[in-house]
């Protein structure tokens, strides 16, 4: 993903370490897409992913942090997100995001379901390091 | 403390009892504001001093060693009691800390009583942290117990027409919460003797996986004792993002809204009777 300019003022981090953090990162995630501009839909499917990756984060990274950021490109603006833990890492990325596919007892949507709500999508994993998520969501 | 200093503290706190009691209750009823009635503080004061002084006569100065075990439950007490009633952490502590304010006027110029008075007063500064880790305690215990209440409150199943409940979702659906509404709702259809269930999520700001598996559950459990399940207040924002996300619903009947979830289980219902209907005939 390219790197855009951000708007420092706007920068958040939420640690995720319970559920209810999950809660929190999602409500951070909300109130900047509302900052930048983003429509109802577009706030929802950010919002969504955010929840997903989130708990994914929670769940399978064994809790990270989330960072949020409004960023700006030339003629636009929107709402950039990272999720990263220090957790076990996903061993095959393409099959953790063939949708239908799960490792415990969710849907198996998540992660697929995320990237397919968002604009950019970039996912970072090593086995033994953790996993990064960055998603990016643009007004229009 | 060596012994003769313990023995000259001991003295002073049993020679001089009541005048002590009197001087503390006063002092802690100053700093309350006659919230507390002082014949419940005196009562709470008085305990607490012989308990003091007894563990203090079994050699101890450690307020978490054993000889304190009475002086602890005690504090406990109070500090439950203090939190119930809306007391704050500081008020709390200062029921024990104004004791050294009270010994402090008694205290002579000799080096023994001044090193007597030191020990005591970190005893009394141990017990006093005791009290507010024990009042935090409490009003956590409060609130855990007032959000279990809220969950409870917050998800009302109503009894929309014969045979006909509904649920209005509102708000974020924890796995706590769906678990209560589930519970809820099974309860309310056997009940009212109900074969159909209205799940409007008007109120749920997103959908995501796991909101939507708790509904699926909540659907296949209702299946299981015979009734239906209409999800209603699908927004357009969610209904798009729950094609995003890949979800299918299955052959669950979702509705815009909770009029058009009624008429789709009055018809039913409807067609239901008249399929018996045409069985007896
Ligand atoms: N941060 C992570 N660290 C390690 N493994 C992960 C991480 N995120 C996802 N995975 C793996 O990828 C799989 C797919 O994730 P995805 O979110 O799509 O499905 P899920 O979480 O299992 O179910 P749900 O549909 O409820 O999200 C997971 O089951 C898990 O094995
Ligand atoms: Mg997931």
């Amino acid at each position: 993903m390219r790197d855009y300019p951000a708007d420092e003022a706007s920068r958040e981090e939420v640690p995720i370490q319970a559920s209810g953090d999950v809660v929190k990162a999602r409500q951070t995630v909300r109130l900047l897409a509302q900052q930048a501009g983003l429509s109802l839909v577009n706030q929802t499917k950010l919002v969504t992913a955010a929840s997903e990756l989130g708990r994914n984060t929670l769940i399978y990274g064994g809790g990270g942090t989330v960072e949020a950021v409004v960023v700006r490109d030339v003629a636009r603006v929107g709402v950039w997100v990272r999720f990263a833990d220090a957790g076990p890492g996903i061993p095959d990325m393409e099959l953790a995001l063939t949708d239908g596919w799960t490792s415990g007892s969710g849907m198996g949507l998540g992660l697929s379901g995320a990237r397919r709500l968002v604009d950019e999508f970039e996912l970072d994993s090593t086995p033994g390091v953790g996993t990064t998520v960055t998603v990016l969501k643009w007004a229009r | 403390m060596d012994s003769d200093d313990s023995k000259r503290l001991l003295e002073l706190l049993s020679a001089r009892r009541a005048e002590l009691i009197a001087q503390w209750e006063q002092t802690v009823a100053a700093s309350l504001h006659g919230r507390l009635s002082t014949v419940e503080l005196g009562r709470e004061l008085s305990e607490l001093y012989d308990a003091i002084t007894e563990a203090l006569a079994a050699g101890g100065l450690a307020g978490r060693g054993p000889e304190y075990g009475v002086v602890r439950s005690l504090l406990v007490e109070l500090s439950r009691n203090r939190a119930r009633q809306g007391f704050t952490p500081t008020e709390t502590a200062v029921s024990v800390f104004s004791l050294k304010e009270v010994l402090e006027s008694l205290l002579g110029g000799s080096v023994e009583e001044i090193r007597a008075y030191l020990q005591f007063s970190h005893l009394l500064d141990d017990l006093g942290l005791f009290t507010v880790e024990e009042y935090a305690r409490t009003r956590e215990e409060i609130i855990s117990a007032q959000s279990q209440q809220l969950l409870e409150l917050s998800t009302p199943v109503v009894k929309l027409w014969d045979g006909v409940v509904g649920v209005p979702l509102v708000g974020t659906l924890d796995s706590a919460r769906t678990q209560v509404v589930m519970e809820k709702l099974l309860q309310a259809l056997l009940d009212s003797n109900s074969t159909h269930a209205i799940i409007d999520i008007t109120g749920v700001p997103a959908v995501d996986t796991q909101v939507a598996q708790h509904l699926l559950k909540t659907v296949v459990a209702a299946r299981m004792m015979g009734a239906e399940c209409v999800i209603s207040g699908i927004r357009p924002q969610i209904a798009q993002t729950i094609v995003g996300l890949g979800i299918e619903f299955g052959d669950i009947p979702t509705k815009a809204t909770l009029a058009d979830a009624l008429r789709h289980a009055l018809v039913e219902i409807d067609k239901a009777a008249s399929t018996r209907a045409a069985g007896l005939l």
